[in-house]
């Protein structure tokens, strides 16, 4: 093998009577190369996160578009999702009624089936309007938004609160509002 | 009856073969990764089910983080760097900030914006490694009155004018909802009616009507 002949000594050659070196196995136990080896795997996949960022595509509507150009929707069809503070959610269908009989309280979990009554109810008139108010979070938004493509919402529109509805929203949140 | 003798047999198994499969998959693992680049503004992204890909060229980020600080960076390569670096000299010229070469140029290298343009010679003299969220003002869009952010956005559609831009907003989770819409109004003043949302991927729920949808073969119209 590799290693040399460092006996040294009086420079003559092996006698007879010196014994031959055995010959080594030129084999090696890999098992705990192995071992490692699939150590490292098991590291390495643990470690990576597989989660890939991935983009939400959002179309904005032109502010400049005269108001006799833009689209009406049918009351009928319409759905309107308040967002508050702490993940609330309200929503009415419709035109809210003078007697706030319509407005009602919801979370993110039971929007879903909200949604989805009234997308069959409504069927191609279903217009789902969203207004986040001051209070509610970017994340809010997005899960909102999440929400009109698992329901596959082909219309829907984010609308500036109005002050009325900004008023009634803190108001059931609790707030203290004139 | 004599029973024939079974040869013993060895134990050993010839580890070789295994040891180069799992060298092979290690080799592999360590090759295809990329590490995720370090972030100066740390974001907690929400989730979605929205699956595409972040474009990682010809793109503007815009980062809010749970401060409500905007921070603003383009993406790394040559040609990128060339459009910062003509956002930057548009900018300082319409705005009489009196940038110098030089601070546009060390500008251009740091990663991110992050201070209202009459702070941007005090950024150019920052090191990189200087340069985080917790430093930096962020650039002014909390109010509808200064909201510094239409001006890049501006200064960026320039840049990119006849070219692809893809504007990408990065937004934490609990960022607030104003700083968000004041975004948005600057993309609109600018007639960019297009952008896209960095979000975490998350699994449709089983019964919707896209995992439906997605079940049965058709494209998710997102």
């Amino acid at each position: 093998m590799a290693e040399m002949d460092t006996s040294g000594g009086g420079g003559h050659k092996k006698g007879p009577g010196v014994k031959k070196a055995k010959k080594l196995s030129t084999r090696v136990d890999l098992t705990p190369m192995v071992d490692l080896g699939f150590l490292l795997i098991t590291f390495f996949v643990f470690t990576t996160t597989i989660s890939q960022p991935t983009a939400m595509h959002l179309g904005l509507p032109d502010d400049k578009v005269k108001p006799e150009d833009q689209n009406k929707i049918k009351q009928s069809g319409a759905l309107t999702i308040l967002l508050g503070k702490d993940n609330n959610v309200f929503y009415y269908e419709g035109e809210l009624a003078p007697d706030l009989s319509n407005f009602k309280a919801s979370n993110f979990k039971d929007i879903r089936d909200e949604i989805i009554r009234k997308k069959q109810q409504a069927d191609t008139n279903l217009v789902v309007v969203i207004k986040p108010n001051d209070e509610s979070t970017y994340k809010n938004f997005i899960d909102i938004l999440d929400e009109m493509s698992i329901n596959v919402v082909k219309r829907y529109a984010v609308v500036d609160i109005s002050d009325v509805e900004d008023k009634l929203v803190r108001k059931t949140e609790g707030e203290p509002v004139e | 009856m004599s029973r024939p003798k079974i040869a013993r047999k060895s134990t050993i198994v010839d580890m070789t073969a295994m040891c180069d499969v799992a060298f092979l998959i290690l080799s592999f693992f360590i090759l295809t990764t990329k590490p995720k680049p370090s972030e100066a503004v740390p974001i907690q992204t929400p989730k979605s089910v929205a699956n595409k890909t972040v474009p990682d060229k010809n793109a503007i980020m815009i980062s809010l983080n749970n401060e409500g600080h905007v921070y603003l960076s383009v993406s790394d390569n040559a040609t990128d760097r060339d459009k910062k670096k003509s956002m930057l000299e548009d900018i300082n010229q319409r705005n009489n900030l009196g940038l110098t070469a030089d601070e546009i140029a060390s500008l251009v290298k740091q990663p991110f914006i992050g201070t209202p343009l009459a702070q941007l010679k005090q950024q150019a003299h920052l090191q990189i490694a200087q340069i985080s969220s917790k430093n930096l003002p962020g650039i002014p869009a909390q109010d509808t009155t200064n909201n510094q952010m239409i001006e890049w956005i501006r200064a960026a559609a320039a840049a990119y004018a006849g070219d692809h831009l893809d504007l990408i907003l990065k937004g934490d989770n609990v960022a607030k909802y104003p700083v968000f819409k004041n975004i948005l109004t600057a993309f609109k003043k600018n007639e960019q009616f297009k952008f896209q949302m960095v979000t975490n991927q998350a699994n449709v729920p089983q019964g919707t009507e896209l995992y439906k949808q997605n079940v049965s073969g058709k494209a998710a119209a997102l």
